[in-house]
């Protein structure tokens, strides 16, 4: 039945490239929202979540994708979850042999990768219909995607709260750092930004192709 | 139209064991990644927990170029630890001629955003705190961090007085952080304005951490005093 309404996706670059505009799981999806507000208040912060994320999404949908005759539906969801906890516990301790400061300063947040609903949703909704190659492709671009947002708030933050950039000093000494913006607050003000500005190019990219064709333009 | 009565294909139920079975199987994958990424990244940890406890003892503790490790025994002594205990451990920092530069002990303090942990060289020469590094606080950017780095603040450091009373068993003057601009006492730290929280977290963590361990090491200066063995 699910075969019918989702058949086999071929494998296009389109199968990659979805999760980094068209379905970017941040920008457009609003999933995730809790790393992605907490953890980014410097630009290597963000990359690491990023990257423990992609690792995490990657792994458990590949194994998703890999057993997906053999998981009944009745507890498809507890298996997905222990998978993806599996993965996240792996990565923790990953994190830690590679160094402590970082583990430190992403604290809880690591082991809260568990609750992403970008992970939990992408095993549910790809990796348990589709074929293990394309999951392999569509997980890495959705990782990517959400990788980027998270970068695209961190250097802003990093940059706007500290005046520096991955630690390296951007400005003279006369610079007065917006520490608002590595608090909370920030984090709320720059996604706030980034979506305005990713809403408004949607919009003027319809309005242009509406006044292209002559339809009318709140076509979405 | 005769008897075209359209059957429903009924939802096929699954079987008990096969839920078992997959729940099982999963779980016990599961398990097995586990043990094996932990006994891999044991080693590494505990490597790199070595270090950074070494990085911090001899930043309090400049010139330092070995360390060795004590525990505080229950006759309130101090005795070489052995490999692999647990808890407060205060550190012996030497130099490179073997000796007695000073003492890293820690202690923690409750500040705005949970424990502030902090660790503070002592030196028994002048009986005072000389250095101070915090190990871990989540205090406000831009107002709590500055416990590392703010020069007027870290002046209280350069001396903060850690005298024992006459028995030997306590500070004679327990450390405390007072109102910036108001210190007047050796044993007084000053508190950075619109940081006063972070700032009695330090206090108390300087307070603990010289109570605890302060009439151990002066019971048994001699002990830390010899040479490390090789």
């Amino acid at each position: 039945m699910s075969e019918l309404l989702n058949p086999q996706e071929k494998l296009t670059p389109d199968t990659f490239l979805r999760g980094l505009w068209e379905e970017n799981p941040v920008f457009v999806m609003l999933l995730g929202l809790c790393p992605v507000l907490a953890v980014t208040s410097t630009t290597l912060n963000a990359l690491a979540m990023g990257l423990a994320t992609t690792f995490v999404l990657v792994c458990s949908s590949l194994l998703v994708s890999l057993l997906r005759h053999w998981i009944p539906k009745q507890v498809r969801i507890a298996s997905y979850i222990v998978i993806i906890a599996t993965f996240v516990t792996i990565v923790d301790y990953a994190i830690q042999a590679i160094s402590l400061e970082l583990y430190a300063a992403l604290g809880a947040f690591i082991q809260l990768i568990v609750a992403n609903c970008v992970i939990l949703g992408r095993a549910e909704a790809y990796a348990s219909k589709q074929r293990l190659h394309t999951t392999l492709v569509n997980s890495l671009g959705m990782g990517a995607g959400f990788t980027l947002a998270l970068l695209a708030l961190g250097t802003v933050r990093e940059i706007l709260g500290n005046g520096t950039i991955l630690g390296v000093s951007l400005f003279s000494p006369d610079f007065q750092p917006w520490i608002v913006m590595i608090l909370p607050p920030g984090g709320f003000f720059v996604l706030g930004a980034w979506l305005l500005l990713f809403n408004w190019l949607r919009e003027s990219k319809v309005r242009r192709a509406a006044k292209f064709t002559g339809a009318p333009a709140d076509a979405r | 139209m005769t008897t075209e009565v359209q059957i429903q294909p009924q939802p096929a139920t699954t079987p008990a064991w096969a839920m078992l079975r997959t729940l099982g199987g999963i779980a016990l994958l599961s398990g097995l990644l586990v043990a094996l990424v932990y006994q891999f990244t044991l080693p590494i940890i505990a490597e790199n927990q070595r270090v950074l406890t070494e990085k911090a003892v001899f930043r309090v503790l400049p010139g330092a170029v070995t360390k060795r490790d004590f525990v505080i025994t229950p006759e309130g002594g101090l005795a070489p630890a052995e490999a692999g205990v647990s808890g407060e451990l205060i550190y012996g920092a030497y130099d490179a001629a073997g000796q007695l530069l000073g003492l890293a002990i820690t202690g923690s303090g409750p500040g705005y955003a949970g424990p502030v942990r902090v660790m503070f060289a002592y030196d028994p020469d002048c009986d005072c705190l000389t250095g101070s590094k915090v190990l871990q606080s989540n205090e406000t950017p831009g107002f709590g961090d500055k416990l590392d780095f703010d020069p007027d603040f870290l002046a209280n450091f350069k001396a903060l007085d850690a005298r024992l009373n006459a028995e030997g068993t306590a500070l004679a003057n327990a450390i405390v952080t007072v109102k910036h601009g108001t210190k007047s006492e050796p044993w007084q730290i000053d508190a950075i304005t619109g940081a006063t929280i972070s700032s009695k977290a330090m206090g108390r963590a300087a307070d603990a951490a010289a109570q605890h361990a302060v009439p151990a090491i002066e019971r048994d200066l001699a002990v830390l005093a010899s040479p490390p063995s090789p």
